[in-house]
This record gives structure tokens, C-alpha cells and sequence, in this order.
């Protein structure tokens, strides 16, 4: 049962990577862009978390936690550079 | 426990890629920016926290050894979807002048904590004291 549910969900974490693939390429406004950079993040984390439950192995969290760390550090350095101009003032 | 744990982890991992779907449908299909980012900040947070959970179950009792790294993530993420989207609307906030103009008053002296440093003010402060918080 865990099996199919994992299929099930990693059907459905690769139909939201694709809406966010189509926001990041439609996105009026780069901040739109940005947004969907950061939920593209978030889904590739769900990818991963899926994989390991589905391959019984707890070797992926450390990937999972260091992408964490990166999406969060990227949106924040994107933000910053928006509004400031650069990134390190 | 070898049913229950099975029907609990997996009820726990459709219900994350449910949400997960539900933000970024809503990141994909509603009209706004502003509007926008409430799908992926609010739905994605709680169906990354419903999957990591479901992990942390399968874990523990398939192979009893509860693991500690979803637990980390989690709180990571949980600590870093709020300061990211506030970034993001206050990014939005500062691009636009459209979207300036239309926030409504606060019905206080001051202003909008996000624009009070950037518009001038009616009695400026001395520049270093106006400027130094901000790093």
C-alpha cells in the first residue's frame, strides 16, 4: 500500500512541478518568477523525501536538508538583490 | 501495528501530495501576484510538514529507529516559508507603485513599515540614525 501511494504522490509532485515549470516560464514579473523558483524547491525536497521512503533508505535527507538551505538562501539573495541592488552591501 | 502504521504513513504521504498539487495549482492558476503568493507559502509549507511526518512514521516503525533529520528539516522549513514570502511581498511592495498606492491606510501615525524607510519622510530623522538599523 505505502508503494502505491508513493507512486500515486510521485505522480502528483511531477504535475506541480510542472505548474510551477509553466509559471516560471509565463511569469509576468520576475518576481513571479522567483516565487515559483522557491516552490520548485519545495517540490523537488517532496521528490526526494518519496524516493527515500520508496527505496528504504535514509541517505537522501542530508540532499533534502542541504536543498532546504540553498532554496531558502537563493530566494532571499534574489529579494535582496531586487530591492537592493546587490546582494552584500 | 503493521496495518495501522501502513494505512497512517500513507494516508499521510496522498494527503502531502495533495497539498503539495493544491499550491503550486494555485501558484499556476490565480490571476495576481499578491494573490499568488499565498498558494505555494501556505499549502506547499503544510504538505512538505504532512510528508516529512509521514517519513518520520515509516521510519520508525518499519525499522525502528526514529530519525531525527526530518525532524530538522521541518523546522527549517517551517522557520523559512514565512521570511521568504514576507521577502517576496515586500519586493513586490517596493517594485510597484501601483500596488503602493492602492494599500490602504493604517490608521495610525505612522505608515507602512515596509515603505516608511523607503518614502521620504515629512520631518526626517538625522541620516545615520535613519539608516542604521537597516543592514
Amino acid at each position: 500500500m505505502i508503494a502505491v501511494s508513493c507512486v500515486i504522490a510521485l505522480g502528483t509532485i511531477s504535475l506541480a512541478v510542472l505548474l510551477n515549470l509553466y509559471r516560471l516560464a509565463v511569469g509576468p514579473d520576475v518576481l513571479d518568477r522567483v516565487l515559483a523558483l522557491d516552490t520548485l524547491v519545495i517540490n523537488a525536497i517532496a521528490l526526494i523525501v518519496v524516493i527515500g521512503i520508496w527505496y528504504d533508505t535514509t541517505m537522501y535527507f542530508e540532499a533534502a536538508l542541504l536543498f532546504a538551505m540553498v532554496g531558502f538562501l537563493s530566494t532571499v539573495a534574489f529579494c535582496r538583490y531586487l530591492l537592493r541592488g546587490n546582494v552584500i552591501e | 501495528m503493521g496495518w495501522f502504521g501502513e494505512v497512517l504513513v500513507s494516508a499521510l504521504i496522498l494527503i502531502g501530495a495533495f497539498f503539495l498539487f493544491v499550491g503550486s495549482f494555485g501558484l499556476a492558476k490565480l490571476p495576481d501576484m499578491m494573490r499568488r503568493l499565498h498558494a505555494p507559502t501556505k499549502s506547499t509549507t503544510l504538505g512538505i510538514g504532512s510528508m516529512l511526518i509521514a517519513s518520520m512514521f515509516y521510519f520508525f516503525f518499519f525499522f525502528g529507529d526514529p530519525s531525527v533529520h526530518e525532524l530538522l528539516i521541518t523546522l527549517f522549513l517551517f522557520l523559512t516559508a514565512p521570511v521568504s514570502a514576507h521577502m517576496i511581498a515586500k519586493a513586490h511592495i517596493l517594485r510597484h507603485q501601483r500596488t503602493r498606492d492602492e494599500l490602504s491606510s493604517t490608521g495610525r501615525p505612522v505608515g507602512w513599515a515596509t515603505l516608511d524607510s523607503a518614502l521620504p519622510r515629512k520631518n526626517p530623522r538625522p541620516r545615520h540614525t535613519a539608516t542604521k538599523g537597516q543592514s
